[in-house]
């Protein structure tokens, strides 16, 4: 099992991709969070300098997590699957060099002036690096998401020598599943900046009860994460229609459907048992998974019997969906419960502040899941239906991948406990209430409010 | 476009990504493996004059890769496979240095010590790596002792190039006593360099016939002379310039690093000129190993008008941070 180095190079890759997606995750949502504060600035709020020093710290760090887990990235599609360039890299190539072209070079250059260059440009100039910041992450995300997106849905090509040959542009960019993936994409990274903000600001304030930047971040916050939320839901639910339309396999898994039926029943709870082909412990409400997907109580749904062995494990899709959407209807009670707070005009009481303290990194949580649930819903295909993954992987031997894994995991655990020490540090420490240096305190002072 | 070489172009936008990258990432690479032979309070400093750029120099790795992956996604998988290892090496390198670089200013006290010697631990292993990896490449991946310690040479000799680089930088971006150690640092380098460039200017006929063949007939020597005796004129003027510079006789703070970025050039115009039409040494060419033409054409446009602007923020960037290194702060 442990020498089987295509099951070692899924665990390296999806080791990998999974620690880097938790921070541009952060960083597309926290670059419009500071594109905001930048442009508050000049009101000559007092609170605005403090959250933005706070915050484009954490941006940093969060920033220079996500570039080097990329750099990584953009060589393990060579070192792990060089069976996916080579029959592939006609369109994965191109889609990936327009993302460093018009994403990464503007990003990471304005980044340099976005952070330190401050009293060096004029204050547009500055403002102008920020939004091209965030901007950048954002268009990062449309074109990795359209490959992405490519690979579960693939159109626009023609097979010519057992090799994709790009035939639409079009086509392969806004494929079937990409307006839905890019859009549910984007709004998870905005949930899961809200929480981290609403998080450590909740945490600032269980510490330092008048610490105003906490205060207003945190209302700013919960009111985006309760209008967001909802409009996530629907969302996912259309992604999942799209999902049903092309990728039956990983619905039937989603809902642990092993035979097909009519008027499937919506699990909320099961063991799914591989052996038997059947779930074990079933909870479930008569009916619901029909009436959800075909919004038809009798609806046939097919099952995983009809796929002929190839379709995705269960286990991982099955509960990696329910914690996903688990953490959905939590951050939903969560976020109209502070609005309602905000509403009645009511003092935050303290559990509630730590309520939200527990959840600051829930949106990764989540976001992990539902990756998961997507990428191993697509096997055994690495794209979907055309080429297996078994095919796409490397013939590097097993010793030499589990040698890497293995490094690559102690340092990725490392740097996880440190991030969250760090950001949590720099909370404290920004609460704790640090004078602005004597420059912007006397910019403040002067705008007429 | 149809009578347009589509290869070649990709190849020579493949080359200036990865001489941008040596040259860029080079200079900051540097400044991280000479920060162990400055005190503590110098360290800061040295860090600051990297700080506004170094995400930006290592994006070009990211598009010399990428390029490879898009022009020639045959020799991409081949290449990386081949270089699994000292790949790996070279990315957690990078990861511990870069993101050493952010949380060394965050934290106070052992943990900042920590992060310091990480940042340069992983700026030193990345050099050697990537050395290492352009042995692979000019070896055509051969196996055995003496390719081993003919890598690790490669990798010194590139570890040295890279402190030359960033110790020149540093004698442009500082100043005092701090400035001073720069150009004796980079005066170490540039022997470490000189014979790093050597080596591999020795061993690659040695080892391979087709390359010896084109430099050794007396009319490519002839024709060929000026880059070997150019590269060494660099390192000359290199040793001359910042003997003069801490002699005071001098005021050219750049003209050591200019001529650092020069070696580079004349060393890369070496290595391309050797290994051309070849991706993997014998086996692989250019042709061979090329995308369809018509998802070269595709990415071809966004080249045409997106390089300009990138080069174009670029050197903005850098006129931002122009003048000697001060502290970095947020601005807040």
């Amino acid at each position: 099992m442990l020498a089987d180095p295509l099951l070692l190079a899924r665990v390296q890759f999806g080791l990998n991709i999974g620690f880097h997606i938790l921070f541009p995750t952060i960083s597309i949502g926290l670059g419009w969070v500071l594109f905001y504060l930048r442009l508050r600035w000049s009101r000559g709020e007092a609170w605005v300098p403090h959250a933005y020093r706070l915050w484009v710290k954490i941006f940093a760090l969060t920033f220079a997590l996500g570039v080097v887990s990329g750099i990584t990235m953009s060589f393990q599609f060579g070192t792990n699957w060089p069976g996916f360039m080579q029959t592939a890299g006609n369109i994965a190539g191109p889609l990936l060099g327009y993302e460093v072209l018009t994403a990464f070079f503007l990003e990471a250059t304005f980044l340099g002036v976005m952070l330190f260059g401050k009293d060096r440009v004029a204050p547009w100039l500055h403002t102008l690096s920020s939004f091209l910041v965030a901007f950048g992450t954002t268009v990062s995300a449309f074109w990795i998401l359209a490959l992405n997106s490519w690979m579960h849905t693939p159109q626009g090509y023609e097979i010519i020598d057992g090799q994709f040959h790009a035939k639409d542009w079009i086509a392969i960019i806004f494929n079937p599943s990409f307006p839905y993936r890019l859009t549910h994409m984007l709004i998870a990274s905005a949930l899961t900046t809200s929480f981290v903000v609403i998080g450590i600001s909740a945490f600032q304030l269980l510490r330092n009860r008048t610490w105003e930047p906490a205060q207003r971040l945190l209302k700013t916050m919960v009111v985006v994460a309760a209008v967001l939320t909802p409009v996530q839901i629907f969302v996912g639910d259309l992604h999942g229609l799209n999902t049903l339309e092309h990728q039956p396999a990983k619905i039937a898994a989603i809902e642990g459907i092993w035979h097909t039926e009519r008027g499937a029943p919506l699990l909320l709870f099961a063991l799914p048992n591989k052996a038997e082909q059947r779930n074990d412990f079933a909870v479930g409400v008569p009916k619901g998974a029909s009436l959800i997907l075909r919004h038809d109580a009798e609806a046939e749904l097919v099952g995983l019997s009809a796929f002929d062995g190839k379709h995705p494990p269960v286990m991982p899709l099955f509960f990696g969906f329910r914690l996903m959407v688990g953490i959905g209807v939590l951050m939903l009670g969560l976020a109209w419960l502070g609005v309602w707070q905000l509403v009645r005009k009511r003092e935050w009481p303290r559990w509630q502040l730590r309520a939200y303290a527990a959840m600051t990194f829930s949106g990764w949580v989540a976001t992990l899941a539902g990756w998961i649930v997507t990428e191993v819903g697509r096997q055994p295909y690495v794209i979907q239906g055309l080429l297996t993954t078994a095919d796409a992987a490397s013939k590097v031997p097993a010793a030499s991948i589990g040698l890497t894994l293995a490094a690559y995991a102690v340092v990725y655990g490392l740097l996880i406990v440190s991030f969250m020490v760090v950001v949590t540090q720099l909370a404290i420490k920004e609460a704790a209430g640090e004078k602005l240096p004597p420059s912007v305190a006397e910019e403040m002072a002067t705008v007429p409010s | 476009m149809t009578s347009l070489d589509l290869p070649f172009v990709f190849m020579v936008l493949m080359g200036l990504a990865m001489l941008a990258y040596v040259i860029l990432d080079g200079f900051d690479l540097g400044v991280g493996i000479l920060l162990p032979f400055a005190p503590r309070e110098e360290q800061d400093l040295m860090v600051s004059s990297i700080g506004p750029f170094w995400d930006a120099n290592e994006t070009w790795l990211v598009l010399g890769v990428g390029i490879l992956l898009v022009a020639f996604p045959h020799a991409h998988g081949v290449i990386l496979t081949a270089l699994y290892l000292p790949v790996a090496a070279m990315l957690i390198g990078l990861i511990v240095r870069g993101v050493a670089f952010e949380f060394r200013a965050k934290a106070t006290g052992w943990h900042r010590d920590l992060w310091n010697h990480l940042f340069s631990a992983g700026s030193l292993v990345a050099a050697l790596a990537q050395g290492i990896m352009l042995a692979g490449v000019v070896t055509g991946f051969a196996d055995g002792a003496k390719y081993t310690a003919f890598g690790w040479a490669v990798g010194a000799g590139l570890a040295g190039a890279y402190a030359l680089l960033g110790g020149t930088w540093l004698v442009i971006k500082c100043e005092g006593d701090l400035q001073r150690k720069s150009m004796a640092w980079s005066r170490y380098a540039a022997a470490f360099a000189a014979a790093g460039v050597a080596a591999i200017s020795l061993a690659m006929p040695y080892a391979n016939p087709g390359i010896y063949a084109k430099w050794f007939t007396a009319e490519n020597l002839v024709r060929l002379a000026p880059l070997p005796i150019l590269t060494a004129a660099a390192f000359v003027g290199i040793w001359i310039g910042l003997g003069r510079l801490l002699q005071g006789k001098s005021r050219k703070e750049w003209l050591p690093f200019v001529l650092a970025v020069w070696v580079f050039v004349f060393a890369f115009a070496g290595l391309a000129y050797s290994l051309y039409p070849y991706l993997v040494v014998d086996r692989m060419t250019i042709w061979q190993a090329a995308a369809a033409p018509a998802s070269l054409r595709f990415v071809l446009w966004g080249v045409i008008v997106v390089l300009p602007m990138i080069v174009g923020y670029t050197l903005f960037s850098y006129r931002v941070f122009w003048g000697k290194t001060r502290h970095l702060t947020y601005g807040a």
